[in-house]
């Protein structure tokens, strides 16, 4: 019974983090079932790919209902993941983990960086930049409303094929090392794409419910989902998501950015070690 | 002028059969994951009343074993099925995506998002194999 109630917290609170900052809740759910409390890893990547699933949906009503997210990004980059995902899942035994772990871990170091350079340079207005003939063509320009500053923010779309190659990469890795990949799919909206942050992190929410259902059914039926574990923390998690998709809203971007920096930080350092068989 | 007006109404109906086609894809989203969040607090309920899962603790889980689960309400299979129909929730936001970008007649994004759903249902089945 006390399990119950802790999952159902865990959930919550991985809900409502995983909304405001397009993250699967992975880094929060894993350790605790894990080191807290004695969980199989198995079952815990099992629970931590419904958790992805249950975040995603959970946010992406609202975030859909609000014109959040951008659906078109969406979708055009959904192609190259779950692509990704699918070779990944493929390369697995053949392409070595080590090489993806340093790369990513460094990527996403770059992108704390540059995360940084952004908090420092202040208000979060774009740029206006030279018009994208890639983005232009895929209709990928659009704006969003945001609550906090109280008013329409139109944004321009950046370095597709970069984006895109980031995102093909991000599926692969998703694909082959079975880790969330909603930092990797927040770094190439934000910082190689240069959209704003609350459409990238809610874009990133409704990608990697679709890139997750992919791997999600191999899980599924290889018994690496318990009920006991999964059912309680996708149901906390769902009513957090629901919760976070409508604070993010409301807080300002710098504020959301602050809580991600370290957050990306911690990630790409783990990553990076873990490429050298040092775990933390 | 009334070619404006009626060019202007003409968008005004675009538009707001748009914005009918938004609340309708973010309702049929809704009812998904309410349905999956219902029946994993059915199965959660059950299995408080049964005291036990119906299911073995260990090893893969096949749909016969759900399937016979199901049958006889055990509260094992019945959260086993709201997991399920949650996995199915993306899929069902791609298709829904579909049909919104068909009624707003954007046929390159019905191809690319129709080539999404293929790319998914691939992975779906090799996943199943």
């Amino acid at each position: 019974m006390t399990q119950v109630i802790i999952m159902l917290a865990v959930g919550l609170i991985a809900g409502i983090a995983g909304a405001i900052l397009g993250l699967g809740g992975g880094i929060i759910i894993t350790p605790v079932l894990t080191l807290a409390m004695g969980i199989n890893i198995k079952y815990a990547i099992g629970a931590s790919i419904i958790a992805v699933i249950a975040t995603s949906s959970g946010a992406t009503i609202a975030y859909l209902r609000d014109n959040v997210l951008n659906l078109r990004v969406a979708m055009f980059l959904e192609i190259f993941t779950t692509i990704g995902a699918i070779l990944g899942a493929i390369l697995n035994g053949i392409l070595s983990p080590v090489v993806l772990y340093l790369i990513f871990g460094l990527l996403l170091i770059y992108s704390g960086y540059n995360m940084i350079r952004k908090l420092r340079a202040g208000s979060e207005i774009l740029r206006r930049v030279h018009p994208d003939p890639i983005a232009e063509k895929l209709e990928l320009n659009s704006s969003y409303y945001d609550k906090a500053a109280d008013k329409t923010v139109d944004y321009q779309v950046e370095h597709v094929p970069a984006g895109a190659t980031v995102m093909f990469g991000a599926g692969i890795a998703s694909g082959l090392l079975g880790i969330g990949s909603g930092a990797f799919k927040v770094m190439a909206l934000d910082t190689f794409m240069k959209m704003p942050l609350k459409p990238s992190t809610s874009t990133s929410n409704l990608m990697m419910g679709v890139t997750a259902a992919a791997s999600a059914t191999v899980y599924f039926f290889n018994g690496s989902i318990q009920p006991l574990i999964a059912v309680p923390l996708a149901l906390g998690i769902l009513v957090g998501a629901t919760m976070g998709s409508r604070i993010m809203q409301i807080l300002p971007s710098r504020w959301i950015r602050i809580i991600f920096v370290p957050i990306i930080f911690y990630i790409g350092l783990q990553m990076f070690l873990k490429g050298f068989g040092v775990n933390i | 002028m009334d070619n404006k007006d009626a060019k202007n109404a003409e968008e005004e109906k675009i538009s707001k059969e748009m914005a009918q086609v938004e609340i309708m894809i973010g309702q049929i989203l809704r009812i998904g994951v309410i349905i999956s969040a219902v029946i994993m607090l059915i199965g959660f309920i059950a299995y408080g009343i049964q005291g036990s899962t119906g299911l073995p603790s260990h090893g893969a889980v096949t749909i016969t074993a759900i399937a016979t689960g199901l049958l006889s309400f055990k509260s094992g299979s019945v959260m086993m099925l709201g997991l399920f129909c949650l996995i199915l929730t993306p899929v069902l936001r791609v298709v829904v995506s579909i049909y919104a970008f068909y009624v707003e007649k954007d046929s390159l994004y019905v191809w690319i998002t129709s080539a999404v759903l293929v790319i998914l249902l691939f992975a779906l089945f090799i996943g199943h194999s």
